[in-house]
């Protein structure tokens, strides 16, 4: 199995952590990973204006990369590219007249774009393409004992028709965590948004909120929260330095990108999961337990 | 708090504005109120997404630019999910931001972001900030 793969800004720095045990776990699992040779930013947020075509030419413009490449697929791994890229994906397909003018405003490509490209997460590929039993026969460390709450924040799953679960009880992450052999935690908050960009201008906003989303993991028994967003992962992880500022009764705990769980269960040596990128250590947690 | 209500507002171009970029039908609206109920940011909020399309409906337009909830809600998408009338809030407060942004009313300055916050947080997030809250 061979898949396109649209990396997006952020997998190349401060969440090269979710990139790395991506792709060792994409590897032993047997899939062939093909970066986008050219790719820029999708824009991160899909414009909600009907009146703004012009914000929805960054996604289109990775779409046709995709298609330059004969792929009819292209893999995401961030929540937010992947609501970006699909959204814009299907406002064109439906509303041929805008992808008309995407097109020529794009007159610089060698092809027009015909909204024939898939968007989809590695979520999809795991649970759909291969399937979660699958993925079982491949764990050689089952994370046994281990009790994993699952965050799905916003653009994972809304809105309907877009998400790649129920919007309401997402439980892709969950029967994910299952097939590596650890213990999911079902808690309210999993769908509840982290403040997002908030967090450059407003940390307060988030620091409220970690509070509350990861206070009620912790309650319900939880040792890690695992993610499959870089700014939920920001905010949930490294704002818990202002998150004790606020709330010193507040206890640490570590947020982790599903996929280096997988990528353990898979038999990664700890290299690929590049802990030092983390602020709240999850070394002593995974070591203690035997993992790494 | 005194409002002045009157058909003149009502019928106003803002109306038909806010309902044109934002693709929504303002008047399909019953306040069931339950945008606000599943809304994570209310508690920041100085008037709630329900009260947000009720002045909307109404053409109050000084009350909604100068409210500061516009800012607060991060287009989360809870509110599009549960309304039970179809209509997305998020729309048309993303709308009501861009009759501001369109006018160059910046609601982040970016010059006055220390080097410390610029560079404590993912591109990510300054890209999402800087789309949503700069024109």
């Amino acid at each position: 199995m061979k898949i396109s793969y649209y990396p997006g800004c952020t997998l190349k720095s401060s969440a090269k952590n979710f990139e790395d045990s991506t792709l060792f776990s994409l590897q032993q699992l047997g899939v062939e990973v093909e970066e986008l040779p050219r790719w820029n930013c999708c824009g991160t947020v899909f414009s909600l204006a009907t009146d703004d075509l012009f914000h929805h030419v960054a996604p289109i413009r990775n779409l046709l990369r995709a298609k330059e490449q004969n792929s009819g697929e292209l893999m995401t791994l961030c929540s937010m590219c992947y609501n970006t890229l699909k959204r814009a994906n299907e406002r064109v397909k439906r509303d041929p007249e805008s992808l008309d003018k995407i097109n020529k405003f794009m007159d610089n490509e060698r092809i027009d774009y015909e909204g024939d490209v898939r968007v989809v997460h590695l979520l999809e590929l795991l649970r759909d393409d291969m399937n979660f039993d699958m993925l079982r026969q491949h764990v050689v460390k089952p994370l046994r004992n281990l009790r994993v709450a699952s965050y799905y924040g916003c653009l994972l799953v809304r809105p309907r028709g877009i998400g790649l679960d129920d919007a309401e009880n997402p439980t892709v992450l969950e029967n994910c965590v299952s097939a590596i052999g650890a213990e999911p935690v079902d808690f309210p908050y999993k769908n509840e948004c982290c403040a997002a960009y908030q967090t450059v201008d407003k940390p307060d906003i988030v620091a409220d909120r970690a509070f509350q989303i990861l206070t009620s993991a912790q309650s319900l028994g939880a040792d890690v929260v695992v993610v499959s967003c870089p700014l939920c992962a920001f905010n949930l992880d490294h704002r818990q330095k202002e998150t004790i500022r606020k709330y010193p009764e507040f206890k640490h705990i570590p947020i982790l990108y599903f996929t280096q769980l997988l990528a353990l269960a898979l038999g990664s040596s700890e290299k690929e999961l590049r802990l030092d990128l983390h602020y709240a250590d999850p070394k002593p947690l995974l070591s203690e337990r035997g993992f790494i | 708090m005194k409002i002045d209500l009157s058909q003149k507002k009502v019928k106003d171009a803002f109306v038909e504005k806010v309902q044109e970029i934002s693709g929504q039908n303002l008047m399909a609206c019953y306040q069931c109120g339950k945008c606000s109920a599943g809304c994570p940011a209310v508690g920041q909020m100085d008037i709630l997404p329900n009260q947000i399309i009720r002045l909307a409906q109404l053409g109050l337009k000084d009350r909604l630019l100068e409210s500061g909830a516009i800012w607060i809600c991060e287009s989360c998408m809870m509110c599009n999910t549960r309304c039970p009338k179809g209509i997305d809030i998020a729309e048309v407060i993303e709308t009501l931001r861009l009759i501001l942004l369109r006018k160059r009313i910046d609601h982040v300055q970016i010059e006055n972001l220390t080097e410390e916050e610029r560079s404590t947080v993912p591109a990510i997030a300054l890209v999402s900030n800087f789309r949503k809250f700069t024109s």
